[in-house]
């Protein structure tokens, strides 16, 4: 079961369920390390950030070949540039995949649902297989479905902020409903809170300010591979319930049967 | 409200007659949010004595929102010729320094000679000259260059909201525009002569800019031409008044502090490293998410202390002289003897695009040379 369990996302096998972000590492040296040591398969890259003519260090050199490429769109502010930025990045040869970040607000980085949405379903009917993030709403999660997403990635809490899942209760509910994989993006801080997310079943996570910003980036990326690993076996061996009140040695319905 | 109107009503009412005796700072500190009272509070001499947990405060939220990602930008200067009387600056219209505008060729060679280093954010300059070099001169640069660069970013006089859209759509994604002083009246005392007089019109330009959609806007005080606590609150509150009512745009401050210029111009205060440091932390903890660009006039090992403690922007390879990287004339690169008459300001740190992408790699940061995908 075990060896088995995989993540299937547009007809590509992910054995990692870590997924990790490309843009806050002190040097992008060390991005082969930190992959090696996640043991992450798929890496999200801003195509903002590629330049594919410099006569320096590309960030793409860093990638190990093996991983799948997941560019992203950031500074897209709505769906007409998040479809432009998804078509440069495969002119680029980054292939297929493409996270969807339509974000308009430049303060806490709140993605738009609705103008994902849109962009979702051009790019799907051009064959992206795309990954939105999102703001965890049940609805939209379904528009996102219709719309052609191969997963939904839902905000934990605002990008780069490290709290956690502050939207526990939403994503657990889109958990339970979605049909498509559900990748909780943004938010995550400490290796524990991907195994509070994995237990709950997501069925990956996405880190990236959490291993950067750390100390030592490299250990942080190992922990995180560890805790994804960890979290997932916890769902798939299933966790048992976590009691909130005391079993009394008097019940208060025993009088049923005196 | 227009960002106007609003210093007005601070500066006529009660809020900064308001009693900061019990000032709280370390509880302060321990707000993700601050009001505009927090904030004006960071900025008095009391919380001096904070300055460590605010230094701790502002890396640690600059490593979560941009990481271990420093911007480089190079600056060029493509005219000096200039019909505003800034006492403090060194192209101002009566110095009677040498006066040259690039030709488009000349545009061209200098932005290969940065597009060379790798460098793809390009920040052209000029003076406010109508006759000499109307818009329309800088338009046609921008229209010559904008295949080496996503990135051009413009610092020159305040527009109009049509000229804005028009630059926009020539490929122009960054303003930079400096409201030098907050403080009207001494606005007014440097600003002698030309159309900068016009304090109201540059005061609302960042906000023009905004409505034409640009992707960022980098707005500044000069550090010692006035009182430094009030403009760097109303550079905050203007940063948030943008934030607020355009918020898809990215807002980035640039606080330089005066260096003498050719003029000798005596200003209002100078500024101590320990005052500044004060103001740029508490303009960062203010607005966590907005960018800092450090300028070239700080010294090697000032830049080098402050680097990790808000900074996110960097400029290198910088000469302020017109064309200072490619000079055809004298067929001299990046030589000071060539043009040491047109420099607007003095350099204290003139490091190389290289030099600086290997000192910011040495200190744990990686140097971002593009950040933008024009569409």
């Amino acid at each position: 079961m075990i060896e088995s369990d995989q993540l299937v996302l547009g007809g590509v096998k992910f054995s990692s369920r870590l997924f990790i972000g490309t843009g806050k590492y002190p040097q992008k040296q060390m991005l082969p390390d930190i992959i090696k040591a996640s043991g992450t398969e798929m890496v999200t890259v801003a195509l903002r950030r590629v330049d594919l003519t410099s006569p320096n260090e590309n960030i793409l050199d860093y990638i190990d070949k093996s991983c799948t490429l997941l560019p992203n769109t950031s500074g897209a502010r709505d769906a007409t540039e998040a479809v432009r930025i998804a078509r440069l990045a495969r002119a680029a040869g980054m292939g297929n995949f493409i996270k969807i970040e339509v974000i308009s607000d430049q303060k806490y980085l709140l993605p738009d649902n609705l103008e994902s949405i849109k962009a979702t379903e051009i790019l799907a009917k051009e064959g992206f297989i795309v990954l939105p993030y999102m703001n965890p709403d049940l609805m939209d999660a379904k528009r996102f479905e219709n719309a052609g997403a191969a997963a939904i990635m839902p905000l934990g809490a605002p990008i780069g902020t490290n709290k956690g899942l502050r939207t526990k209760e939403m994503i657990e509910i889109l958990i339970r409903e979605s049909k498509v994989p559900i990748i909780v993006d943004a938010g995550i801080g400490t290796p524990s809170q991907a195994v509070e997310a994995m237990e709950m079943g997501a069925d990956a996570v996405l880190v990236n300010t959490a291993i950067a910003s750390s100390e030592n980036p490299i250990l942080m990326a190992k922990a995180f591979g560890l805790a994804v690993k960890s979290g997932r076996l916890a769902f798939l061996a299933g966790r048992g319930d976590i009691s909130t009140f005391a079993s009394p040695s008097s019940p208060l319905t025993g009088f049923l049967n005196s | 409200m227009s960002f106007y109107e609003l210093v007005k009503s601070y500066n006529g009412g009660n809020f900064f007659n308001q009693n900061n005796s019990n000032l709280g700072i370390d509880k302060i500190l321990k707000k993700e949010y601050l009001s505009d009272l927090d904030f004006w509070k960071l900025l008095q001499p009391e919380a001096e004595n904070y300055l460590e947990e605010m230094a701790q405060k502002a890396y640690k939220i600059t490593r979560h929102h941009f990481g271990k990602a420093i911007q480089i930008f190079s600056p060029l200067y493509i005219s000096n010729y200039c019909e505003n009387g800034c006492l403090y600056c060194g192209y101002r219209c009566d110095s009677g320094i040498k006066r040259k505008k690039l030709s488009e060729n000349e545009i061209i060679s200098n932005s290969k000679e940065i597009y060379k280093t790798g460098v793809r954010n390009i920040l052209l300059l000029t003076g406010e000259a109508p006759i000499k070099t109307p818009l329309s001169y800088t338009i046609e640069a921008i229209k010559s260059i904008k295949n080496m660069f996503p990135m051009i970013g413009i610092e020159i006089h305040a527009l109009t909201e049509e000229e804005y859209k028009e630059i926009h759509e020539v490929g122009v994604n960054y303003v930079t525009i400096y409201q030098e002083t907050y403080h009207e009246d001494f606005y007014q005392k440097y600003h002698t002569k030309g159309p900068k007089k016009d304090y109201h019109f540059r005061l609302d330009a960042p906000e023009r800019a905004a409505k034409v959609k640009m992707v960022g806007l980098n707005i500044g005080v000069l550090a010692g031409l006035a009182p430094l606590e009030k403009d760097i609150f109303f550079l905050g509150l203007h940063g948030h008044y943008l934030q607020k009512k355009y918020p898809d745009i990215e807002i980035s401050f640039s606080l330089p502090r005066l260096r003498p210029t050719e003029g000798g111009f005596v200003y209002h205060q100078e500024i101590i490293d320990k005052k500044y440091l004060q103001m740029l932390l508490a303009l960062k903890i203010w607005l966590p998410r907005a960018g800092v660009t450090l300028s070239t006039r700080e010294s090697d090992s000032f830049r080098n202390n402050i680097l990790p403690l808000g900074i996110t922007k960097i400029s290198a390879g910088v000469k302020t002289s017109v064309g200072g990287y490619s000079d055809d004339e004298n067929n001299l690169i990046n030589s000071k003897t060539s043009t040491e008459n047109t420099e607007q300001f003095e350099i204290s740190d003139i490091r190389s695009v290289k030099e600086i992408s290997d000192y910011l790699k040495s200190h744990g940061f990686q140097p971002v040379f593009k950040d933008w995908e024009p569409l």
